[in-house]
């Protein structure tokens, strides 16, 4: 496959979530159970602390499917989960990491 | 106001008084070397008395009793380890029914953790995907939080369970504690939106064949009042889930049951014929709808819940209403004008006396029916009643007069048995003042059989009816139906004298079977306090009916 039809093939199929979360040791076990419970698979995950460090920003990069509106309410019931943004698979985050995956 | 005087205490400490302060009086576990600070702790508490359960699972499932008789959060420790991992069950099966319960677990020393220390175990790990919420406590001061926070969550919004995991040193270590946290209550709902109100109102006013559809949430909420008034007020033909039973008077002129997997062919029937389908604080479980495509198929389905995550999960909504059920009912009914669809009360008439739920031997008290309706005959609505798993469960569904809200103590998402003694033990607890009846089964009754002693000695009124079919009976009813009648593994062959087990227990208990008037023995022993084990063969052969086999629409059902 050539790069511009697999991004192509992303554009179409992929979503980027970016989640504020609190930040402790059990954040991402309870983000990630969600999807690994339910055979979803997460194609990438990004995490960094926020500010001070009270919070971090976590950014997955999934492939879209019917269940993706209810990951999404799921996710938002986490406790520690402060808010839920979804973006299109062209958000800059993951397509300026590619360059550390070549 | 003089500032208050700082107290240095321990983390052990400080949970047993949060735990005061929460209002806790009555808690259930067992302890180990990983909690045995906090139970030092407890042995001063005067305000707390604590159940020692047998068996981890059957202190789950105790505090859950408690927390289902009252709605209010109910609390069980285990210490680390085999502790822990043996409360999971009735944690999960907290969880699948949204019951707010609070389970306390000893974990071993911070700096052992992760070493494969004796009876170390990943308590928060394990725990993740079946609580509501789970903590790892890090530090003595953080209890001040996490304690509350954990009574908060575990009440707020779509109840369920929370487990805190607490390092034996942070049981031990000192603070000093100058203030003290409000306990932890459920937060406030936000409002529903009122134009979903209006909408939802006109759809119903709108409606020619309307169903009301009842869920466990209406229990939860406290809104069974409220959910019978919209009933009156728009006529809707009401149906029930397993959950919900009691929400509405069974006998209730607009009742209709419980739906389902062995609701009546009336129940299924109406169902299939509905143009609304009006769904309140229930989640669409497969138990309920069968194929989900066959559900209501020509129905528009206005769906409220307080859970958002519930909406569109199962059956897309017209109308999706996230909100405090009681609040949404309530709201609605103003806007509700007087309904004319005498034409589908008719309909839903006929299809009662056509179609009724069939319940032979009713009137023997040696048949399953009969001998549910006999106990029934012996009590009044004030008494609770609970349930194991099984066939027994499904008649005491079917059969029984459930016609309060709470009245009613089954385990349904996780469908476990073993629920059912020790779940009575703790709803005989929270109050005292009415009879508990549990409904067992001779396969479910051994999964919890130690609890017997307990019940002895807290000498709670709880009878236990035991519907002794020789076998695991809803497997035998399923390999029989389904799988060619090729029974194996659901008889039993060794079969244990249930009067000596039980008055090896302390508790002491009739066998039915002996007795030549079995409705006035049963009479005396209902009226008798405190525990008591009462038995009843049944034959195996019986079934429960109508049955929707696994994966068929509601309108497939077998028999009945
Ligand atoms: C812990 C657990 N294990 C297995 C099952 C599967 N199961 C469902 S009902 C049933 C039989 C229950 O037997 P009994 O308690 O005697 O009730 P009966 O159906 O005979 O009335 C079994 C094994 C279950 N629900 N829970
Ligand atoms: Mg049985």
């Amino acid at each position: 496959m050539n790069s511009i039809s697999r991004s192509e093939n992303q554009a179409l199929a992929r979503t980027v979530l970016e989640l504020d979360v609190n930040n402790h040791p059990g954040v991402m076990s309870h983000v990630v159970g969600l999807f690994s419970r339910r055979s979803y698979n997460v194609e990438g995950i990004l995490v960094m602390p926020v500010g001070n460090g009270d919070t971090s920003r976590i950014w997955l990069l999934v492939n879209e499917d019917e269940r993706l509106d209810q990951m999404v309410k799921q996710i938002e019931k986490l406790e520690d989960v402060l808010a839920v943004h979804r973006h299109g698979a062209e958000h800059e985050v993951f397509v300026r990491l590619e360059e550390f995956f070549r | 106001m003089s500032q208050p005087t700082p107290e240095t205490l321990t983390g052990a400490q400080i949970v047993v008084r949060l735990l005061e302060r929460q209002g806790v009086r009555t808690l259930a576990g067992i302890p180990g070397g990983a909690i045995l600070p906090i139970y030092d702790a407890l042995s001063k508490s005067v305000l707390i008395h604590h159940v020692l359960a047998r068996h981890e699972q059957g202190g789950g499932f105790l505090a859950q009793g408690m927390a289902r008789a009252t709605g209010m959060p109910a609390v069980c420790m285990a210490s680390s380890g085999p502790g822990a991992t043996n409360l999971l069950t009735a944690i999960a099966d907290a969880k699948l029914d949204s019951i707010p319960l609070v389970a306390i677990t000893g974990q071993v020393p911070r700096a052992m953790i992760g070493t494969d220390a004796f009876q170390e175990v990943d308590t928060y790990g394990l725990s993740i995907p079946i609580t509501k919420h789970n903590f790892l406590v890090s530090s003595a001061d953080d209890l001040l939080s996490v304690i509350p926070q954990a009574f908060r969550i575990a009440a707020s919004g779509r109840p369920g369970p929370v487990l805190v995991d607490i390092p034996k040193d942070v049981q031990n270590q000192l603070v000093e504690v100058s203030n003290w946290p409000d306990p932890g209550c459920a937060d406030p709902v936000p409002a529903p939106a009122a134009e979903l109100i209006d909408r939802a109102a006109a759809m119903i006013n709108a409606a020619t064949r309307p169903i009301l559809y009842l869920g466990g949430g209406v229990v939860h909420s406290g809104a069974s009042g409220t959910a019978v008034s919209l009933a009156e007020k728009a006529r809707l033909p009401t149906v029930m889930t397993l959950m919900a039973l009691g929400a509405m008077p069974v006998d209730h002129p607009l009742s209709l049951g419980m739906l389902g997997m062995h609701g009546a062919r009336c129940t299924n029937l109406a169902l299939d014929e509905c143009d609304l389908l009006i769904a309140v604080g229930a989640r669409f479980d497969d138990r309920a709808t069968g194929k989900v495509a066959g559900f209501c198929p020509q129905a528009k389905i206005i769906h409220i819940d307080i859970d958002p995550s519930e909406l569109d999960k199962i059956k897309t909504a017209h109308i999706g209403i996230a909100g405090d059920v009681g609040t949404v009912l309530q709201s609605l009914l103003p806007a509700i004008a007087a309904p004319v669809h005498d034409d589908w009360l008719a309909r839903v008439a006929s299809l009662k006396a056509e179609h009724p739920l069939r319940m032979p031997g009713i009137d023997d008290p040696r048949t399953p029916y009969g001998l549910i309706r006999a106990v029934a005959n012996c009590l009044d609505d004030a008494a609770t009643i609970t349930t194991d798993v099984g066939q027994h469960q499904m008649w005491v569904a079917q059969a029984y007069p459930l016609r309060r809200p709470r009245q009613w103590l089954t385990s349904g998402g996780l469908g476990t048995m073993g629920f059912g003694m020790p779940a009575a033990i703790g709803a005989a607890l929270a109050e005292p003042e009415r009879t508990v009846v549990c409904f067992t089964g001779d396969g479910s009754i051994l999964m919890n059989v130690q609890e017997l002693v307990t019940a002895a000695e807290e000498n709670v009124n709880v009878k236990i009816v035991l519907m002794n079919n020789s076998s695991l009976g809803l497997v035998f009813q399923q390999q029989t139906l389904f799988y060619g009648e090729r029974i194996y593994a659901s008889k039993f062959k060794g079969m244990p004298d249930f009067i000596r087990v039980a008055e090896g227990f302390g508790v002491p208990a009739i066998d039915l079977d002996q007795e030549s008037d079995p409705l006035a023995a049963l009479a005396r022993a209902l009226s008798t306090s405190g525990p008591m084990l009462i038995h009843a063969s049944i034959a195996m052969h019986e079934q429960v009916l109508p049955m929707v086999p696994p994966g068929a629409a509601n309108k497939e059902m077998i028999g009945g």
